[in-house]
């Protein structure tokens, strides 16, 4: 390289080298990003090895969690997350996609950007108000008038039999709807505005009703973009911890009904892990935080490589 | 009038299908309905913050410690004190650190290394925050052997540094090329370029990205729940345990008493309206700060 005569004045050897401490910070600071996430798994791998070597692959197989006697499974927590987060996705999909389909396709224009707008508060409130509000409104609210009425005509199916307390599988199912709505109607928003206009303009030309539209023209496009962003709610529902734990009821048994008490993996921690007497207590949950963290991770790029792929391709369509 | 014959002529097109028109109608019906389902949480939520939570906030409340149980009155000040220290402290770690990430994607990133980067930061943003609290632990609360406000600040750093990582790459590459290549052309050094041009330039969407990383943060309990544990008392000190505003609101809404539920209300109604100020305070700031430079 050949440096100029006036940029060889103005860039000395003092601001090459500063250049160079430059550049090393940032790689620092980059490098600080992997070096987090290394930690992460090095904690977290590290200190839940006795629980793993006391208990092994039996550990999320056995269903009793009696701290006092030492016994540790952790079966009633991961079909709690599994079945509290199943069911905020069973209310939580359809209304979402309504929403999206909704301010994407029909609503004046005018209204569009406040809609969307309010959908994102929603994520915006803290998760412990959403626990508090709940455990004052939506809870009275279930035990009052919803789990008596769905006891009445649903209860012979087994899933909406007993007491209706309120403090339920079904309060947290519920609460944790409500707050991954705005993940899942913002993604699905987004995606099913790169489906290219010339398909809603060939359905409609076809004679199809804006109903038929919709439902052949778009939202069949956008499948696999709504399908990750449906997967990124799940990511969201399954690590949940305040709002959960503060209407589930915190209790480890496995019940069929909605109505009975429930806990889950997030929870457990969060009641639990402060007080955790003894080496194989502690490492017992953090073990359930690991396999929480390793189920979160693989959710998350599963539905990343879905939007992805159709955002992507939609764009490189559009260009051509 | 010939157009006329003709469009009449369309007409003669048999109608669409009765039932398809009733499918069509009820499907517009029910996508309206969501939107009224959905919209219905968000506004009895700010109902009951305002209602519930107006009433109980007063002097007290905003100046005073916790009472003992059985007595009325006192307040959460300790708290609001104790979330901003551990906020400021999750801040000093978390907002360089993010910059500087995203200031090395944007400028040097085009490589191996930085796609690693991209996609770690990538899954550090889903790592569930009682996660997070649970290594905040391990690092700092075992190795101090007592919570501390500094423990807290960690975890609330480890979730703000993704966001501010992300966000800081996004705005920096929105700046021209040209930008950059007429400040080397000046002769100015590439590190003085990137902070005083580049950075300069994308100060407002930075900004944006740090508060929105901030606000994430704010509300978060589960990571301090076993990192600064929480306090009834006055403390600034950083190594010792702390309030912080919404710990105290969840212990006070799962307490049986009425005086506390109260408090926990007034707590949220402070808690959202912090949050929302701080972030609205840095919009209006960074965009009379744009327009004053344009």
């Amino acid at each position: 390289m050949v440096a100029l005569p006036a940029a060889s004045l103005l860039r000395g050897k003092s601001s090459e080298v500063a250049d160079r401490v430059f550049k090393l910070a940032m790689v620092l600071c980059g490098a600080a990003v992997l070096a987090t996430l290394a930690l992460i798994v090095y904690e977290l791998v590290l200190r839940s090895g006795p629980s793993w070597h006391a208990f092994g692959m039996k550990f999320f197989i056995a269903d009793e969690w009696d701290p006092v006697n030492a016994k540790f499974g952790a079966l009633p927590f991961v079909y709690g997350t599994l079945v509290s987060s199943f069911l905020a996705l069973l209310i939580a999909v359809p209304l979402s996609i309504g929403v999206a389909v909704f301010t994407t396709e029909m609503c004046p224009v005018f209204l569009r950007s406040p809609l969307s707008f309010f959908v994102e508060l929603l994520a915006a409130i803290p998760s412990v108000v959403y626990g508090l509000w709940a455990i004052f409104v939506l809870v009275p609210i279930l035990s009052n008038y919803l789990e008596p009425f769905l006891g009445k005509t649903l209860g012979w199916t087994g899933f909406f039999d007993g007491p209706p307390y309120g403090i339920s599988m079904l309060a947290a199912g519920i609460i944790l709807a409500i707050m991954i709505i705005p993940i899942i109607s913002s993604i699905t928003r987004e995606v099913l505005m790169v489906v290219p206009r010339h398909q809603r303009e060939a359905a409609l030309a076809l004679g199809a009703t804006r109903w038929e539209m919709i439902r052949v023209g778009v939202l069949r496009n956008a499948r696999a973009g709504i399908v990750g962003g449906i997967i990124l709610g799940l990511g969201r529902a399954l690590g949940e911890t305040m709002a959960v734990t503060m209407v589930i009821g915190n209790r480890p048994e496995i019940a069929k009904s909605l109505f009975a008490p429930g806990y889950t993996m997030a929870s457990v921690l969060a009641n639990e892990f402060s007080e955790a007497t003894g080496d194989v207590y502690l490492s017992a949950l953090i073990e359930i935080g690991l396999a929480l963290f390793l189920v979160t991770i693989v959710v998350n790029a599963l539905a990343r490589v879905l939007v992805w792929s159709v955002t992507r391709n939609q764009a490189v369509g559009s260009h051509a | 009038m010939p157009e006329t014959t003709r469009i009449s002529a369309l007409h003669q097109v048999p109608p669409i299908a009765l039932r398809r028109r009733i499918v069509d109608h009820v499907m517009t019906a029910a996508s309206v309905l969501t939107v009224f389902i959905v919209l219905a949480p968000l506004f009895a939520i700010f109902a009951y913050l305002v209602y519930k939570g107006l009433g109980s906030i007063n002097l007290a409340f905003l100046t005073q410690t916790p009472k003992p149980v059985g007595e009325s009155g006192g307040g959460m000040a300790n708290a609001i004190v104790g979330s901003c220290v551990i906020l400021g402290i999750a801040s000093v770690i978390g907002v360089p650190v993010g910059i500087g990430a995203g200031i090395y994607l944007a400028e040097f990133g085009r490589n191996r290394f930085g796609d690693s980067i991209r996609f770690t930061a990538d899954v550090l943003n889903g790592v569930p925050s009682i996660v997070v609290g649970i290594v905040a632990y391990a690092i700092v609360v075992l190795s101090q052997r007592h919570f501390s406000a500094l423990a807290g600040g960690v975890a609330l750093a480890i979730m703000m540094i993704p966001t501010i990582t992300r966000t800081t790459e996004e705005m920096l590459l929105l700046v021209p090329r040209s930008l950059r290549e007429a400040a080397y052309g000046l002769g100015i050094p590439r590190w003085r370029t990137t902070l005083s041009i580049t950075l300069r330039t994308a100060t407002s969407g930075v900004i944006t990205g740090v508060m929105l990383a901030f606000a994430r943060v704010a509300g978060e309990t589960a990571p301090l729940l076993f990192t600064a544990f929480g306090n009834q008392f006055w403390n600034v000190n950083i190594n010792q345990p702390t309030a912080a505003l919404p710990l105290q609101i969840f212990n006070y809404a799962i307490s049986p008493y009425d005086e506390w539920h109260r408090q926990a209300w007034a707590g949220a109604l402070v808690l959202i309206v912090l949050i929302v100020t701080a972030v609205a305070a840095v919009r209006v700031a960074v965009r009379r700060g744009t327009f004053g430079a344009a």
